[in-house]
């Protein structure tokens, strides 16, 4: 369960700012995706606290956390990071999509209604509100960021300063952490943009999916030296620590860590996006690629995160030995809630496409054919 | 910040304590023997735990008497008692002992040297769980003893994970965060833990700090001693007589 915790928000992250990179810095190729994204950033937003909730032995005293924090520990900042983001967030989605729930709550229905309560009852506009509207939208996405990063960046130091645990404590882990989040938020964007797009037969919008995988090859590579490095500075120095690390890497991880999160869910999403990036492909080839390597990077940061937080545990405190884990199909913290944690976001998502529609520039595909898998 | 809060406090209650000590002198030095584990004196204790290595014979009467006296959840432990076993070869085997005892397999290869390490709360004086408690709920008492509110206990966890010596444990049963508490309900009337109680051969030493008479601190004067992972710097307060090198 606590492994899904830093996912979640590492898609939260991730998502955000690539609505970050259209709003703010112009990446105007993204627009097909803005929108989309912002939403995608919200919804798993809303879905992150329930991991640690299912989490707690005594969830009824959640509020604790911010009724009486204790300041010297970095677990108290959740509570009011995670609010103050989602206020952004959601002042955020207002400002954008004003707009469309005007539009929407001038007809009849539940969702009229919905949305003319969702307005608070302001539903003027005009060209002046509109580039109110639009800077101001700019001004959350720019806040935004470093809060997303913020938000993110402390899930890694909540790992990170256990100096009690040699797997997590280091400095680099929230910068891993955040890398690592936007690696994830970009690739489910693609992977749930080109499924829908594939669904509802759009014509995908090439050079904006050329752009996210441009992106996503980027920070995926600084994601993985980063991991990389800090392994490897470890190993080199030899210390004590690598003594129990070693061996933890070599026997209990070799198989999620070495094989599967470098190699095989590292290494082809790596070529596949690079071979993508750097020649040009015909489009079908391209996006298939595109979306495998996505597909993957999406397993990949999901084993990260696994390795990073079930790994730590493994290593007993004596320093002697490891411990075995594996999460029980039905139990409170296993598998099956992890699978429903993980899918609710996706159906929230369907709903809100409902009220506004979150590809407004969707084209349907004509006779050309622009594929998906 | 609570430790420094804490210390300062105790250097006041020690100054009190130097101030009156001057009228009740002579009492204080009398009584100081008996009162030993009473904390109700004009110097406030301070409670340290030391284990002596060279006289545990593993017979795990502490975990029985911790068992009964503080009613723990089955699986879990508050104390516990490691076996090292290593080889002619350095290999070092460690296991701990479960409500059955050890388990006593053929042992691989010939053993060199053998002991017992019995281990617990190391009562931090600057204990990171207590840091790094979101809510508040552990905390370190004045005279020396770490404690978990149970009624502030969210049963996060992160105190479980931070502990660097494996002392704290989620309960099964409360779901809220469970701990050696050095017997504190026995501390209040002036008896020492369960386990220090039922050791016997006296491996488990309890005792004030700030009594320099205290046989504590005529131990931690006359024999060497190591700390567990002191490079944490969460100075523990378990002090380890002539502990093997190959224990952290
Ligand atoms: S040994 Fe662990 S539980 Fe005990 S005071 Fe130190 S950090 Fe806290
Ligand atoms: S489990 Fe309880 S005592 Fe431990 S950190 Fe969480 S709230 Fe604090």
């Amino acid at each position: 369960m606590i492994v899904l915790y830093p996912y979640i928000t590492g898609l939260v992250a991730g998502a955000f700012i690539v609505s970050s990179l259209y709003h703010v810095f112009g990446r105007t190729e993204l627009r097909a995706v803005a929108r989309f994204s912002l939403a995608s950033a919200f919804v798993f937003l809303l879905f992150a606290p329930l991991p640690l909730l299912m989490h707690l032995g005594q969830p009824q005293r959640a509020f604790n956390i911010m009724i009486t924090p204790n300041f010297s520990s970095a677990m108290a900042g959740f509570g009011f990071i995670y609010a103050g983001y989602l206020i952004v967030v959601v002042m955020e989605i207002w400002f954008v999509m004003r707009h469309s729930f005007i539009e929407r709550a001038r007809g009849a229905g539940p969702i009229a209604w919905l949305c003319r309560i969702i307005l608070l009852g302001n539903a003027h506009e005009d060209d002046a509100t509109r580039a109110a509207d639009h800077r101001i939208a700019r001004f959350l996405a720019g806040l935004g960021i470093p809060m997303a990063c913020l938000l993110h960046g402390y899930v890694g130091f909540l790992f990170g300063s256990l100096k009690a645990n040699p797997w997590w404590s280091t400095p680099l882990m929230f910068v891993i952490f955040i890398f690592s989040a936007i690696v994830s938020g970009i690739a489910v964007l693609i992977f749930h943009y080109m499924v829908v797009a594939r669904l509802n037969g759009w014509r995908l919008d090439q050079p904006c999916v050329r752009s996210l995988a441009k992106y996503l090859w980027g920070f995926m590579i600084i994601a993985v030296a980063l991991e990389l490095l800090e392994v490897m500075s470890i190993a080199y120095k030899q210390t004590e620590e690598w003594e129990v690390l070693g061996m933890l890497i070599r026997e209990k991880l070799f198989v999620s860590y070495v094989v599967l999160q470098y190699l095989v869910f590292s290494l082809i999403p790596f070529f596949l996006l690079g071979i993508n990036s750097l020649f040009s492909l015909r489009d079908r080839v391209a996006n298939a690629m595109v979306w495998t390597a996505a597909t993957m990077l999406l397993v990949q940061v999901l084993l990260m995160r696994w390795n990073v937080v079930v790994g730590g545990q493994l290593v007993s405190k004596s320093m002697r030995g490891f411990t075995d884990y594996f999460p029980g199909l039905w139990e409170k913290e296993g598998i099956a809630v992890a699978v429903v944690i993980f899918t609710l976001p996706f159906g929230i998502l369907w709903v809100f496409n409902k009220i506004v529609p979150l590809f407004p520039e969707a084209v349907p595909r004509g006779g050309s054919a622009s594929g998906t898998k | 910040m609570t430790d420094d809060r804490n210390r300062s406090r105790r250097e006041v209650l020690k100054l009190l304590a130097a101030g009156s000590g001057l009228l009740v002198f002579p009492l204080g030095t009398l009584l100081a023997g008996e009162r030993e584990a009473a904390g109700d004196g004009a110097r406030a204790p301070y409670w340290a735990y030391a284990v002596d290595t060279t006289r545990c014979i593993g017979c795990c009467a502490c975990m029985r008497a911790c068992r009964d006296e503080n009613d723990v959840t089955a699986g879990v432990f508050r104390t516990w008692v490691e076996r090292y076993r290593i080889g002619f070869d350095g290999e070092v085997r460690v296991d701990a002992a479960t409500d059955n005892g050890y388990v006593f397999e053929p042992a691989a290869g010939e053993v060199a040297r053998a002991f017992f390490v019995p281990k617990l709360c190391n009562h931090c004086e600057k204990s990171v769980c207590n840091q790094v408690c979101p809510v508040g709920a552990a905390f370190n008492t004045p005279d020396g003893v770490v404690l978990v509110d149970q009624k502030h206990c969210i049963g996060c966890g992160y105190c479980v994970q931070a502990c660097p010596y494996g002392s704290r444990f989620i309960d099964p049963k409360t779901h809220k965060a469970g701990k050696c508490t050095f017997c504190y309900h026995r501390l209040a009337e002036g008896l020492a833990p369960a386990c220090v109680h039922a050791c016997p051969r006296e491996a488990r030493i309890f005792g004030d700090l700030n009594d320099p008479h205290s046989k504590l601190s005529v131990l931690l004067r006359q024999r060497h001693y190591r700390l567990l992972k002191p490079e944490l710097g969460t100075h523990p307060k378990c002090y380890y007589l002539e502990l093997d090198r190959e224990v952290v």
